[in-house]
């Protein structure tokens, strides 16, 4: 199992490979700007490239008012919870240096539902700006847990993605306690639980941004540290860094970011998994590479799960949140049987 | 060299600690049972309820105990007896205390299928067969997915973890679709509980556990003890360890899904009855008999609690919560003993 799922990549020619990493992600920006675009394009009316571009930038435009109120802001929405659930998985992919560590899995997802369901439910809050507080801190309490029960940096695999489902498990039926006890609770979250951008407008926006920037910030901070980390503590003390300042800061962030994405669109799994795995045989174990990789290629599924639930679900959609765990599963089934 | 005489001497002898589990546990069901069905909007004492058992009570009362409270009873006795033989069989399978089959998708594959008749207004039941055909169609895929280089061990547990994010992401979708009354009657159903199952429920049920438990304690049984010390011990004692093995992990998912069929997918009773059986017995062995019995006490204990909290709650909601905090001080405890 560790040798199949590995975290490390066989070593290659430095440029080859450094050149190899810039082109991937010069097509990966590419691929980002045409899923943005077509996140934009996509709904009940389709709008051309073009209509989108003259939607943004034109105020005289029919598309104006329809890009501005109601697409833009569930895009950018998308990217930031894209981006946020993406590094939330590689941070914690490579803090305890485990490759089937999602927040998803882990439960800090299910943790931050948890914190919203409680919410809802005891104080009648239905809004995100009442949210995030209880999100943060449900996803904050679950990290905690997940990381000292699934046993740190010795966790196994097996061991820590068990800690997560069982802890899901727990918190999954807390919720639905919780929510049975009052129907207009059900009524509120119920898109929320399914994981949902449907709901988003500017005012979401504003609010995630300044938890996800945090978030964002501690993760690029900690790229490099956590590279030492990754050769054992002894060698990452010798280099500089001070481990256990590190895997604060790790939480933190992962914290920060799942809580915010968790409160904003509700829980949504695998998209933390995946793109790591995606990325890592890019761009090698480096967190450098890893890090803007991730972040430009988490928003590019997580964008695209969304585009296609609305094709799919149309005149409806289908929550993101299921397209991810849809598409998603049978990749991470994949990735179990293909590891030896 | 003690553990091997161990076990194959334990095949024929019964071990005095294990009996005196079994016994204490049986008569915690019926002391319990009997408080419950003297509860309710008419109380009746306990030594009336015993009266009345033995046709000797009143009209009223009669009708009361052995009419309404009586079938009830005995659904909840028979759904914790068949949740705790599942989960002794998968725990057993996969050597992991937490293997369970809430954690390894067959409960969610279960409740994925049951909500889908819900949603599209089936009778109950479509929604039982439903559900049997979920938890069975769930392990199937278990077998198919992680069953190629034998099934065991982490490949089993990883396979089984996607498979449930897998099924709960459609629950969350399927839930979306549902107006408001289908959705509270879903909801209540996956959390599990008791409310109005009658002989219906119990009839199905007692069939399934008839034909299916002697072929688990006589077939499966010593064979799945001597699995524990590994397949290739195993194979080399004798044992058909492919044949057990699907075998088993067929005949316990058909008895988790009727459970489920029966009362909803009642969390984490498949997961602790088996394990408070083996710590109580302290024999090696999915333990089968203490274990049934530790179901039945878990579910009859649990339903009591349920009947006197300040507001009456679904069973599968005590259950979750009281599960949840063994879960994790049994996550913390095993972690330290190095067990998990």
């Amino acid at each position: 199992m560790d040798q199949g799922l590995r975290t490390t990549a066989p070593v290659e020619p430095a440029v080859r490979r450094s050149s190899v990493r810039l082109i991937g992600f010069l097509i990966s920006l590419a691929v980002l700007a045409a899923v943005l675009v077509l996140s934009i394009g996509f709904g009940a009316r389709f709008l051309s490239p073009g209509d989108v571009w003259a939607g943004l930038t034109d105020p005289a435009s029919q598309y104006y008012r329809i890009v501005h109120d109601m697409r833009l802001p569930r895009t950018l929405l998308g990217l930031m919870v894209g981006m946020a659930l993406g590094l939330a998985g590689t941070i914690m992919q490579a803090l305890t240096r485990n490759p089937l560590a999602d927040p998803g899995l882990l439960g800090i997802n299910a943790g931050a539902s948890a914190g919203v369901a409680s919410a809802a439910v005891f104080l009648g809050i239905g809004t995100f700006y009442g949210y995030i507080w209880f999100a943060l801190l449900g996803a904050a309490v679950v990290t905690a847990l997940v990381y000292a029960v699934g046993g740190g940096r010795s966790a196994t695999p097996a061991r820590l993605a068990l800690a997560g489902a069982a802890l899901n498990a727990t918190l999954y039926s807390y919720v639905s306690a919780a929510l049975l006890s009052d129907s207009q609770a059900i009524e509120k979250v119920r898109f929320w639980t399914a994981g949902s951008l449907a709901s988003a407008d500017f005012a979401t926006v504003a609010r995630l941004l300044p938890f996800f920037a945090a978030g964002l910030l501690i993760a690029i901070a900690a790229a490099r540290p956590l590279n030492a980390l990754s050769l054992g503590d002894d060698a990452a003390r010798a280099l500089g860094s001070r481990p256990a300042v590190i895997r604060t800061a790790v939480l933190v962030a992962v914290t920060l970011l799942c809580g915010g994405a968790t409160a904003a669109c509700g829980p949504i799994v695998f998209v933390g998994l995946l793109i790591p795995h995606m990325v890592r045989p890019i761009t090698g174990p480096d967190l450098r590479w890893m890090l803007p990789y991730t972040a430009v290629l988490a928003p590019v599924l997580l964008l695209g799960a969304d585009v296609l639930g609305r094709v799919l679900g149309s005149p409806g959609e289908l929550q993101v949140g299921t397209v991810t765990a849809v598409l998603g599963g049978p990749l991470f089934l994949y990735l179990v049987r293909a590891a030896r | 060299m003690t553990t091997l005489n161990g076990t194959i001497g334990s095949r024929v002898g019964v071990r005095p600690r294990a009996v005196i589990v079994g016994i204490v546990a049986v008569l915690g069901t019926a002391v319990i049972s009997v408080l419950t069905l003297g509860t309710g909007e008419f109380p009746i004492p306990p030594a009336d309820v015993v009266r009345t058992l033995f046709g000797q009570g009143t009209p009223a009362q009669d009708f009361i105990v052995n009419e309404l409270r009586l079938p009830r009873m005995i659904t909840a006795i028979l759904v914790g007896m068949a949740l705790a033989a599942g989960g002794a069989v998968f725990q057993s399978l996969v050597r992991n205390p937490l293997g369970s089959p809430d954690i390894l998708g067959i409960t969610n594959g279960a409740g994925t299928a049951a909500l889908t008749v819900v949603i599209l207004g089936g009778s109950s039941t479509q929604l039982s067969l439903a559900a049997v055909a979920g938890g069975l169609g769930a392990a199937l895929l278990i077998q198919l997915i992680g069953g190629r280089h034998g099934l065991h061990g982490y490949r089993f547990i990883l396979v089984g973890i996607g498979l449930a994010a897998i099924f709960t992401g459609i629950s969350g979708y399927l839930l979306t679709r549902g107006v408001q009354m289908e959705n509270a009657r879903a909801m209540l159903w996956l959390t599990g509980s008791l409310d109005g199952r009658d002989w219906q429920q119990a009839g199905p049920l007692l069939g399934v556990l008839a034909v299916t438990l002697p072929i688990l304690l006589l077939a499966c049984g010593p064979g799945l003890r001597i699995l524990e010390m590994g397949d290739d011990a195993a194979a080399a004692l004798g044992v058909p360890v492919r044949v057990l093995r699907t075998s088993a992990l067929f005949v316990a998912a058909l008895l988790v899904s009727c459970a489920a069929a029966a009362a909803g997918p009642v969390a984490f009773v498949a997961l602790i009855a088996p394990h408070l059986a083996k710590r109580l017995t302290r024999a090696p062995g999915p333990n089968l008999v203490p274990s049934l019995a530790m179901g039945a006490l878990l579910l009859v204990g649990a339903d009591w609690i349920a009947q006197h909290a300040a507001r009456p709650l679904p069973v599968g909601v005590v259950t979750g919560i009281v599960g949840g905090a063994y879960l994790v001080w049994l996550l913390t405890t095993e972690r330290r003993a190095g067990r998990i």
